[in-house]
């Protein structure tokens, strides 16, 4: 089938089986690799991208689902001259990774719930990223990152 | 992983939607969210031959003040629910379970339609929905029929919708400032419950319904029975379990469902009775 979805602002249009999932058809199609897979099984949020401005798990999509919609993924986020988005920034600066192999997810989630909530308490954080997993840092400077950029957004 | 392959097809509204599924035959499916039927449809553990997909079937996403209930349209997301002031004013049971679904994530794909047609006993929605006495409208080739929530549930993920029958609309009763409570036991934030309790109270009037205690969401009415002959909260909630079959998993044996629904249901009625 065809489709035509826009990646972080450019259309790409092709021919994809109607079971190509999201996350296949952006790492292996679109060519961004970003976007990780951890369980495969809609439980971590590695896979974490926009869907309209939402955070969406891009394994639990089909491609075609998403035609004619609006993607952004992790490669999408810092500005076009390599200027960190205040997320990717803020976990930067925080310690808010160690292998970094949730990061995508978590940086994609977090902007998603400052979207709607953007002064959120700890506890919203922490309640906020519960579809993602992260199997390095405890979480603890996650939240802080988050707390972080939040404050800096105000 | 990747699903069986399958051909897809997109419908712009109910009619066209049920006359597609209606052409395609038994082994064609709806798909809403996605959120239940692609993990299936990944771990092959659901394998249709084609794909209705009615996500983009908009005009089935509203929530409206229908008088004494609130009609909200099937296709309507979890996250809709959950921040809906319409719901947290006039059904706040509703709108508060539905921001225990899942995760961010699930709940910004996940709708109430697809929640409900799937008969999960361990979802939240359908519990909520038969607590509060709603009625469901499903629409078919010959015309749309109400169907109560209590008849709706007819055993492990199975409903009393015809294949060729899509359920387009939820009617929620107002709760009229009756208290309420959500309770949901689970080890892990975005999982299911091991067992979920919804509960409302109004005067003698009750509604109480169980999350995973059985192959269907279980309407405990011996409790509000109890209640409404003047039991005390803690010898109504000795009556939990009595409609209950609970099953044993990984998480819990049939003893300490039995356990968990006596003391949620206690916790629900007391923070329903303040
Ligand atoms: C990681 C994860 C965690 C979750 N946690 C929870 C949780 O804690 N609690 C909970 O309650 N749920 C949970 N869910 C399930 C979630 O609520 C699903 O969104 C919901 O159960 C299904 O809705 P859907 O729109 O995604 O339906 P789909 O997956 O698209 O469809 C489900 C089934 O219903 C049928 N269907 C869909 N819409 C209609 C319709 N309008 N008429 C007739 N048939 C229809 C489909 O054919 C299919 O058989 C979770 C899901 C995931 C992936
Ligand atoms: S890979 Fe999608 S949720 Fe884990
Ligand atoms: S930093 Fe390693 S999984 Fe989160």
């Amino acid at each position: 089938m065809e489709i035509s979805v826009t990646v972080n602002g450019v259309m790409h249009t092709g021919n994809v089986e109607p079971r190509t999932l999201l996350v296949q058809y952006i790492r292996e199609h679109v060519g961004l690799t970003g976007t990780n897979i951890g369980c495969d099984t809609s439980s971590c949020g590695a896979c974490s991208i926009h869907l309209n401005g939402e955070a969406v798990k891009s394994c639990t999509m089909l491609a075609v689902q998403a035609d004619g919609q609006n993607i952004t993924t992790i490669e999408g986020m810092a500005d076009a001259d390599g200027t960190l988005h205040p997320m990717q920034q803020a976990f930067m600066e925080n310690h808010g990774l160690q292998c970094g192999y949730c990061t995508p997810g978590m940086v994609m989630a977090a902007t998603s719930l400052l979207g709607e909530n953007p002064n959120p308490t700890e506890r919203e954080v922490r309640i906020g990223l519960e579809g993602n997993l992260c199997r390095c840092t405890g979480y603890h400077n996650i939240v802080q990152s988050v707390l972080a950029a939040a404050g800096g957004a105000k | 992983m990747i699903p069986a392959a399958f051909e897809y097809v997109r419908a712009g509204s109910a009619e066209e939607a049920i006359g597609l599924i209606g052409e395609h035959g038994e082994d064609a499916k709806f798909l809403a969210g996605g959120h239940s039927l692609l993990p299936l449809m990944k771990l092959r553990l659901a394998q249709p031959t084609v794909l209705v997909d009615i996500g983009r079937v908009t005009d089935l996403s509203y929530i409206r003040d229908g008088g004494d209930h609130i009609a909200i349209g099937a296709l309507t997301r979890h996250m809709d629910i959950e921040n809906s002031q319409l719901l947290r004013a006039d059904v706040p049971l509703l709108a508060h379970a539905a921001s225990h679904v899942g995760d961010p994530q699930v709940r910004h794909r996940g709708t109430i339609g697809g929640s409900l047609a799937h008969a999960d006993p361990a979802s939240d929605l359908p519990a909520t929905t038969l607590a509060l006495g709603a009625t469901y409208v499903a629409q078919g080739p010959n015309g749309t029929r109400q169907i109560a929530a209590g008849d709706f549930y007819q055993g492990f993920l199975t409903s009393s919708l015809e294949p060729d029958e899509m359920l387009t609309e939820i009617r929620v009763p107002k709760m009229n400032g009756a208290g309420w409570s959500f309770q949901k036991f689970n080890r892990r934030a975005q999982d299911w419950a091991i067992v979920g309790v919804a509960a409302w109270r109004r005067n003698g009037d009750s509604g109480v319904a169980l999350v995973n205690m059985g192959s269907t969401p279980v309407l405990a009415s011996s409790v509000s029975t109890a209640l409404a002959g003047g039991a005390s909260i803690e010898d109504a909630a000795q009556q939990a379990a009595a409609e209950a079959d609970p099953q044993a998993d990984l998480n819990a044996s049939i003893e300490y469902r039995t356990h968990l629904a006596k003391v949620l249901v206690k916790r629900a009625l007391t923070e329903a009775s303040n």
